[in-house]
């Protein structure tokens, strides 16, 4: 272990406020969303967490090829399936939604 | 590019993030909040592109699922989404446990991990496992391979908590020296727990499950940005995990159930919930023909439509739509009352309504249209029983005591169609059936409602 610097802020630390940070909007913004869309919020958040595909391609990232990156190319094409399929669902859904007369 | 111009960028995409979440607050808005969160997307994939070395394979692989998730967006029926949605929640699920395996691979092959990241390692797959495996069985439940019933042993509570101790035991032995053995059994216990905490809920509380594995796919995709120091996952995964925690409680909240009461099994599957029979007096109740509702409509001057999950399953929502603009074009002021629980998700029958293209100005929320059942003429419910229950309000004794309902019952006159007189999914009878000013219409509901088109048309 190295020895730790009271000086450096550990990236844990960061990641923390982050996340806490993100949560709090999170919050904030979803009670906004109207009950009637609570179907395409669904689907429009299965399509962000396929952010995972940036995890998945950092895995994938080094350039031989061994065990490891070879599992960060099934992540990578599993995400995609969300990241697609999310997005267009939802915007399939919300091509849906019209006013009276339209 | 360099890390602070990633780090830049990936701002950029968490901000989109943020707006597409935010166009959601109106239909009129949220197209344009949706293509926000596309360009999100490619901005972060993009970026990403930049600082790895296989972009070409990359770029294969994302063409290869992207292709499969841009045919199953179009194919899939409205009816369906909530099995879309657990399949697409298994796939983060499953792709965050193959994420931390790599990285522990490669930790293992170069710079060892320090113990912060085997912890945040350790929390991130056993997340991504149990959304994986339980987001498998509420696929299954809900497209109906698995069967509605819940599956329940003796000790079943004691079995789900010793997994979870070894799990957990296991996930700090390999926080403390890292091997792939108990890397390897913390993962299978956990594919297990996933598998058994789903196996148990009942159909009806599929809204609940669906909402919560939703949550847990947003803090599978955190704790992997934990893992890999990534804020794009921590941001992007926060969001989700807290929207989905946030409709997990609407949804609990809409059913008068505790979190805990659901997550633990129960209720819900039919059993032990037997139909009151009562005190042995045979109720009477009115029944009419279609004819009949036709004219008692036809000559109304407000109708509210109560949906319930029977009329999408009887793919009556087109013809209720043409009954309704007939009923509008005789000035006659028609409006749908949604219960937050009408359909199999959070929001469903909104979408299978909008899809019979229902103007979304006539659909309106149970908070905003109870207030004026009282003053309102006729109210049709179709398809829907639990929802419209009075006992809800007033018979402590009922087992759906204290949950919101639409509070058909005030209006003048209620026509209710349904099959027959069985009772609904808490399997429970309804006395707004045996009302005086309660007519009952027997049949199928695409049926009904085209009779009463037929009639109105005369």
């Amino acid at each position: 272990m190295s020895v730790v610097d009271p000086n450096v802020i550990d990236p844990i630390v960061t990641n923390l406020t982050v996340f806490v940070l993100s949560i709090v909007v999170g919050y904030h913004v979803v009670w906004n969303v109207t009950p009637a869309l609570h179907t395409p919020l669904m689907a429009v958040t299965n399509a962000i967490s396929g952010i995972i595909i940036v995890g998945a391609m950092l895995a994938a990232g080094p350039v031989q090829l061994d065990t490891g990156t070879v599992l960060g190319f099934v992540a990578v094409t599993l995400a995609a399936v969300n990241v697609f399929g999310g997005f267009l669902v939802t915007q399939r859904m919300l091509d849906m939604f019209k006013k009276k007369g339209k | 590019m360099s890390a602070n111009s990633v780090a830049i960028a990936y701002l950029v995409a968490a901000i989109l993030f943020i707006l597409a979440l935010k166009g959601l607050s109106s239909p009129v808005s949220a197209r344009r909040g949706n293509i926000f969160g596309m360009v999100g997307m490619a901005i972060a994939v993009f970026t990403t592109m930049t600082i790895t070395k296989n972009w070409v394979y990359i770029s294969v692989a994302i063409m290869a699922g992207g292709a499969l998730g841009a045919v199953v967006a179009r194919r899939i029926q409205m009816t369906s989404m909530p099995e879309l949605v657990a399949a697409m929640h298994s796939l983060v699920g499953l792709a965050a446990v193959l994420i931390a395996m790599s990285s522990f691979y490669i930790a293992q092959n170069g710079v060892a991990l320090h113990l912060s990241n085997r912890i945040e390692l350790f929390i991130g797959t056993f997340i991504g496992a149990i959304t994986f495996t339980g987001s498998i069985v509420a696929f299954g439940k809900l497209s109906g391979k698995l069967g509605n019933k819940p599956l329940r042993f003796t000790g079943q509570h004691w079995v789900n908590l010793a997994l979870g101790i070894v799990m957990i035991g296991f996930g700090i032995a390999f926080s403390m020296s890292p091997s792939w053995t108990s890397f390897l059994i913390m993962t299978a216990v956990a594919l297990a727990l996933g598998f058994l905490l789903i196996m148990p809920i009942g159909g009806a509380d599929m809204p609940v499950v669906v909402s919560m594995l939703n949550s847990y796919s947003g803090w599978a995709a955190a704790g992997i940005g934990f893992t890999l120091n990534n804020n794009m996952l921590i941001i992007a995964g926060s969001l989700v995990g807290s929207s989905g925690a946030i409709l997990s409680y609407i949804m609990c909240k809409a059913m008068n159930r505790a979190f805990l009461n659901v997550i633990l099994g129960g209720f819900g599957g039919g059993e032990g919930a037997v139909a009151d029979t009562g005190d042995g007096v045979q109720k009477t109740y009115r029944s009419g023909s279609a004819e009949d509702a036709a004219f008692m409509m036809g000559n109304a001057d407000s109708v509210i439509i109560v949906p319930g999950y029977g009329l999408a399953v009887a793919r009556a929502q087109h013809a209720i739509n043409e009954m309704s603009n007939m009923l509008t074009e005789k000035g006659i002021k028609v409006r749908y009352a949604i219960h937050p629980v009408a359909g199999r998700m959070p929001g469903h029958m909104n979408v299978l309504l909008a899809e019979a293209e229902v103007p979304y100005d006539q659909v309106v929320e149970m908070d905003e249209i109870n207030n004026e059942f009282a003053d309102t003429d006729v109210v049709l419910v179709i398809g829907a029983n639990d929802v419209v229950n009075p006992a809800a309000k007033t018979d402590p004794n009922s087992p759906i005591f204290g949950m919101p309902i639409l509070e058909a019952h005030k209006a003048r006159t209620i026509l209710v169609v349904k099959r027959s007189m069985a009772a609904g999914y808490a399997g429970l009878d309804n006395d707004l059936f045996y009302l005086d000013k309660t007519m009952m219409v027997f049949g199928d509901a695409k049926k009904v409602v085209e009779d009463v088109i037929k009639s109105l048309q005369h």
